[in-house]
């Protein structure tokens, strides 16, 4: 691009080579495309989705009728699944940094990484035809004995194929991710804070918490996040383990679920023609706002701890 | 921390020994989480009599863990003191949480396993699923769908990854590389279906509304591809030492020529082994493909016409439209998983086999 070198001083310069030239411009011409394929997504995008956001729509009042309960679904189930697999990818990490023999950990590492690149569609498959009859007699359970709390009301789903289970789904899923994350996280705890806690007298659990959680507490946001955007975005499994109705309600244990963005589109994209296809692409481009958001806000997070913890 | 211990009385602190008074010693752990699960069997057995429902050992396990985490605390409480209590609480915790999460994982593992052996024969690995109604039938279509799409992705994606890294590290200053590495940064966090969408939409201009191809396919993984080969490589080539490329420019050898024969060379197994973690990333992605590839049954060799199908959609589709004969499409989608899992296996193993052998020594 910017190829203008002054050549032209007195002293000898260094000859601008051809090859030089080139191989610069290939490289800048790389990473340009780069920002072009992103604008092109975002432009593109829009102007698919404009026909929905503005045109008249034929079942739905509105757009942004249309796509609430979409969200909520989402944004619920994958707040269900940060719930569950967050506590549990730490004390996995932690389980096997400080607590797991030396040998067993560097395996289980191995393991745990091998598990984050199992396919979605296979923990769907997985999901529905393991996962939801097993816990269909625990949902009964709960909605009979525990029906007057808001998230068990009565019925149950008969099926177990409800939004507890896809959240479930979602956070086994992330498990491996956010557990691979704190795990490298936990390891670069300086060796010598650790000694110096644990000569101080302090147990294992003491050493953990003064010395190894302050250390990584910004990298376990970092790496929930990442989790997090992972679990907004997830299609497959959702799309296969949820029977869906579209309502919005809290209820986990029930047979009304709300159903996710992306599955919504795995869902619907093959059959749709028309202006449904622009409602997708619409529905795309929110789900593309709200991960652009979350990824944001973690970046704000990284950079606000890091400076305040003074490291 | 645990010294050998032979106290055989722990509550009495005139000890023997007064290094060990006051401690549990090493077998008191387990003998309480077996004596935890005894109780908890007595329980969940005593339910199920009464109740008349079967003997569950999902209610022993949840039941002897709480007694154990309950037990453990109150006699560490007792014998050593509360900061030993809430040590022992937590490693009980910790250790239950890990153990808690194997099970899914296992159990997925071993579904996949077991049902995917059923239809492991060589008439899944040489049939299409061309004019198939009902048992019988392959993925030769899928499988060579999803090699010719992920080809394509990597055609894509390598070059112009490799080259934005070596643009950010060697080349990039100011405005625009910061604007490379943010939107970078961006990219990772595209769900992978708003990257089929994309495709979908770039091409639908060119081809009109209900375009379906394998190359729409590959823009779109390229697209989920691009971030990871620019991060690995960006990481790999900061790796190489300062020294062996001022060694070689002071040598007067051109600049592209250094970054050539000097830098990539040294990067290259960091680089192949990130590439190829990239490949096992995307080889498994349904959401994209399943908009803008299709499926079909037939075999379709090109890339650029008609619809073509992939693994992971093939898996999807046997399974949630199933025909008459339910059970051979099941098994279908069961036996398409576990190639799945096969692969992406492989090629992670490939990809640190690489690492391991090819990196290169420390001290050279």
């Amino acid at each position: 691009m910017t190829t203008a070198a002054p050549a032209a001083t007195t002293r000898a310069a260094a000859p601008n080579r051809p090859a030089d030239v080139i191989f610069k411009a290939v490289s800048t011409t790389a990473g340009v495309l780069i920002l072009l394929a992103l604008a092109g997504v975002a432009i593109f995008l829009v102007a698919q989705a404009v026909p929905a956001l503005i045109g008249p729509l034929p079942e739905d009042d509105s757009f942004w009728a249309w796509v609430w309960p979409l969200t909520f679904g989402t944004l619920w189930s994958s707040f269900l699944a940060m719930l569950m697999a967050v506590p549990i990818a730490i004390a996995i990490a932690l389980f096997i940094t400080h607590y797991a023999p030396r040998r067993v950990a560097s395996v289980l590492g191995y393991a745990i990484d091998l598990l984050a690149a199992i396919p979605s569609v296979i923990y769907g498959l997985w999901g529905i035809a393991v996962l939801a009859p097993f816990m269909q007699p625990a949902y009964t359970w709960l909605a009979q004995n525990l029906g007057w709390i808001p998230l068990f009301t009565p019925p149950a789903s008969g099926t177990g194929r409800t939004i507890l289970t896809a959240a479930i789904v979602l956070a086994v899923m992330v498990l491996p991710i956010i557990t691979a994350l704190c795990r490298e996280i936990f390891l670069q705890t300086p060796r010598l804070n650790e000694e110096a806690s644990l000569a101080l007298g302090a147990t294992r659990w003491e050493m953990i918490r003064m010395a190894v959680l302050p250390h990584g507490r910004s990298g376990i946001i970092a790496s929930s996040i990442l989790g997090l955007g992972r679990a907004l975005g997830e299609t497959m499994a959702v799309a296969m383990v949820l029977a869906s109705a579209g309502a919005v309600t809290f209820v986990v244990v029930g047979s009304q679920n709300p159903s996710t963005i992306a599955a919504n589109i795995a869902l619907r994209f093959p059959e749709a023609h028309g202006i449904t296809v622009n409602m997708l692409i619409g529905s795309g481009l929110v789900l593309f706002a709200i991960t652009l958001l979350v990824n944001a806000i973690s970046r704000w997070i990284i950079a606000k701890t890091t400076v305040d913890g003074g490291r | 921390m645990t010294t050998t211990t032979s106290a055989p009385a722990p509550a009495r602190r005139q000890a023997e020994n007064p290094l060990t008074a006051g401690q549990l010693p090493t077998w008191s752990p387990w003998a309480i989480l077996g004596g935890a699960l005894l109780v908890g069997a007595a329980i969940a057995a005593l339910v199920a009599g009464a109740s008349g429902s079967r003997f569950s050992i999902v209610a022993t396990a949840v039941i002897g863990f709480i007694l154990y985490l309950v037990a453990i605390t109150v006699v560490s409480q007792l014998i050593e003191g509360g900061r030993k209590a809430t040590d022992r609480l937590v490693t009980g915790v910790v250790t239950g949480a890990f153990l808690l999460a194997l099970i899914p994982l296992v159990s997925l593992v071993v579904t996949v396993i077991a049902n995917g052996m059923h239809r492991f024969d060589v008439e899944f690995f040489t049939y299409t699923m061309r004019n198939i109604v009902g048992e019988g039938g392959g993925v030769l279509h899928a499988i060579v769908g999803t090699l010719l799409v992920t080809l394509w992705a990597a055609i894509i994606s390598v070059p112009v990854g490799i080259f934005t890294a070596i643009y950010l590290v060697e080349y990039g200053k100011g405005r625009l590389s910061q604007a490379i590495t943010f939107f970078v940064d961006v990219m990772t966090g595209i769900p992978s279906i708003v990257a089929g969408l994309f495709a979908y939409a770039l091409f639908a201009l060119f081809a009109g509304e209900g375009v379906r191809s394998g190359f729409g396919g590959a823009v779109a993984l390229s697209l989920l591809m691009i971030p990871t080969v620019v991060r690995s490589t960006e990481e790999m080539l900061k790796l190489v030492p300062n020294d062996l490329r001022e060694a070689s420019l002071a040598l007067g050898v051109p600049k592209w020529l250094t970054i050539a024969k000097v830098v990539l060379p040294t990067a290259l197994a960091g680089i192949v082994t990130g590439v190829t973690l990239a490949i096992a990333r995307v080889i498994g992605e349904t959401a994209p493909l399943l908009i803008i590839a299709g499926f079909t049954t037939n075999m379709n060799y090109n890339v650029f016409d008609g619809r073509m199908m992939t693994l992971p959609v093939f898996a999807y589709n046997q399974y949630v439209s199933p025909g008459v004969q339910e059970q051979a499409y099941f098994d279908r989608a069961w036996t398409a998983a576990l190639v799945l899992i096969l692969i992406v296996m492989l090629l992670n193993i490939v990809a640190r086999l690489i690492a391991h052998f090819f990196a290169p020594k420390a001290g050279r």
